[in-house]
């Protein structure tokens, strides 16, 4: 990386980070998310009323559900804005290679959603205050989070490349979100193996092994692997290509 | 300063440019003009280096376009079509953040926003959201992006349109201008503009350059033409006489 690509990329991540804040849409999600996250951990999960703690169960649990409808919503600007309004047109004839604005981009968004993120600090308090819980699956429990956060991103990222709508970018970002999260369900792969001929059950355990949801648990377990977070490292990069390659085909 | 040869770029099956070649000195100003539709836009689009061309090769101020985008794109400014702009910055948050993208930091930074809203009169309206702007300001306020750094080459696709007859008189003088330093390339239909504004006009229709030269031998072209209008008229298809033939 050259002195350029830094200047650039920040340039860009400057300009989306501020656009955040010039809209409601930044405080609007995390307002939702705030109230999602909590009302889900203290009303469904009823985190008060056990004696056990355990943010994995009670907690991080319901954030995939709740990242495949709120990411998508911040997500979807990035670049249906651009195609809209043009400035793609602008920003591709300046001297930014495709890769700084993905990158500016990308981190701006998911900087936004650290900040949602570590707004929920607040249960980390009252579990401690409760109890004692142990540090270790807090830490790989967020970081579990804030990947998967960042993966949904990335792959709204990718959809926006190719559509100057946000309205389709979040509803096709949404779907696709939802599609990955239940493909790793467990009680839906064991009824599809149950279903599919002999032989084939591993083709399933196959497909079900590029949910979000297997790397997601067994992180949030506190059982921090690599192997978990190559895998949301490298759907990242994946979405982030694909972006490369929308942008590409819609400059022709 | 800008060459650019034997240029094609196909859509599918529509050959939007076809084998367009032409070249821009320093010191010139050169016009750009055809019906819609006839590729003025396409065929900017590929020297400013956001389409790439289907064949063909674009040189600014000696480097390759496509080879090296970054660098020949640092040498031009551009004005697209309907000049976009970020709708949720200010005027000088906008410009600020094109001439970081220029590499213009710090104090360089200032002196290029100072100096481009001084010269395109937007002085009032800085800090004022690009939301709310009239056209015309919206419209100078791109074209101050296009020249923030100063470029030896300037390309605007059609910067006097939907602007008031003292704002167009204004954006053609600067255009001239500017031309005694710089290669601009700026396309129009208003073919007044070009007399007005341009030492040398290329006549583009259906993606072939059908006429090259200053106005003057322009207007020797078709015998018995009085105005470039005349001109313009009887080398270039209507879309309506197209229709009529079909």
């Amino acid at each position: 990386m050259s002195n350029r690509d830094i200047q650039n990329t920040l340039a860009v991540f400057k300009r989306e980070f501020m656009a955040y804040f010039n809209s409601p849409v930044f405080y609007v999600i995390v307002v939702i998310f705030l109230l999602a996250t909590n009302g889900f951990t203290f009303f469904f999960s009823r985190l008060l009323d056990s004696d056990d703690v355990s943010l994995a169960t009670r907690f991080f649990v319901w954030h995939p559900w709740i990242y495949t409808v709120l990411a998508p919503a911040v997500g979807m600007r990035l670049w249906s804005e651009e195609h809209r309004l043009g400035t793609i047109e602008l920003l591709m004839t300046m001297p930014v290679s495709p890769w700084q604005a993905i990158w500016g981009k990308f981190l701006a968004a998911s900087v936004i959603w650290l900040i949602a993120l570590a707004l929920t600090f607040p249960i980390v308090v009252t579990v401690a205050y409760l109890g004692d819980p142990d540090s270790g699956p807090i830490i790989s429990g967020y970081v579990a989070s804030y990947l998967y956060a960042m993966a949904c991103l990335a792959v709204t990222s990718a959809i926006s490349a190719f559509t100057r709508s946000q309205v389709v970018c979040f509803i096709i970002s949404v779907a696709f979100c939802l599609v990955i999260a239940l493909i790793g369900d467990p009680g839906l792969t064991q009824t599809v193996v149950n279903a599919v001929p002999n032989g084939t059950e591993g083709v399933v355990r196959f497909i079900s092994y590029f949910s979000f949801m297997d790397h997601f648990f067994e992180m949030t377990k506190g059982i921090f692997v690599l192997r978990d977070v190559l895998y949301f490292v490298s759907v990242i990069v994946v979405a982030l290509l694909v972006t490369d390659l929308g942008l590409r085909s819609k400059r022709a | 300063m800008i060459q650019v040869k034997n240029l094609i770029k196909v859509f599918g099956t529509k050959v939007a440019v076809d084998d367009v070649s032409f070249s821009v000195e320093k010191g010139e100003v050169l016009g750009f003009l055809g019906p819609n539709g006839a590729g003025k836009s396409t065929t900017m689009r590929m020297v400013t280096g956001y389409f790439r061309p289907t064949s063909g090769s674009v040189n600014i101020c000696g480097i390759d376009m496509l080879e090296e985008p970054e660098l020949a794109k640092q040498r031009l400014g551009y004005l697209p079509e309907n000049a976009p702009l970020y709708s949720d910055m200010t005027v000088a948050s906008f410009l600020g953040f094109c001439a970081e993208l220029r590499g213009l930091h710090g104090a360089d930074r200032t002196r290029a926003i100072d100096r481009v809203l001084d010269l395109c009169f937007l002085d009032n309206v800085r800090n004022q959201s690009v939301d709310t702007l009239s056209k015309g300001y919206r419209h100078r306020t791109c074209f101050a992006q296009s020249i923030i750094h100063d470029p030896d080459v300037l390309i605007l696709d059609e910067p006097t349109d939907g602007l008031d007859p003292n704002q167009k008189h204004e954006v053609r003088s600067m255009i001239k201008r500017m031309g005694k330093d710089k290669a601009i390339i700026f396309s129009t239909h208003i073919l007044e503009e070009v007399e007005a504004a341009c030492s040398r006009a290329i006549i583009i229709d259906r993606g072939k350059v059908v006429a090259d030269g200053t106005p003057e031998s322009l207007k020797k072209l078709v015998p018995g033409a009085n105005s470039l209008d005349e001109v313009f008229r009887s080398i270039t298809n209507s879309d309506t006489a197209v229709k009529k033939a079909a």
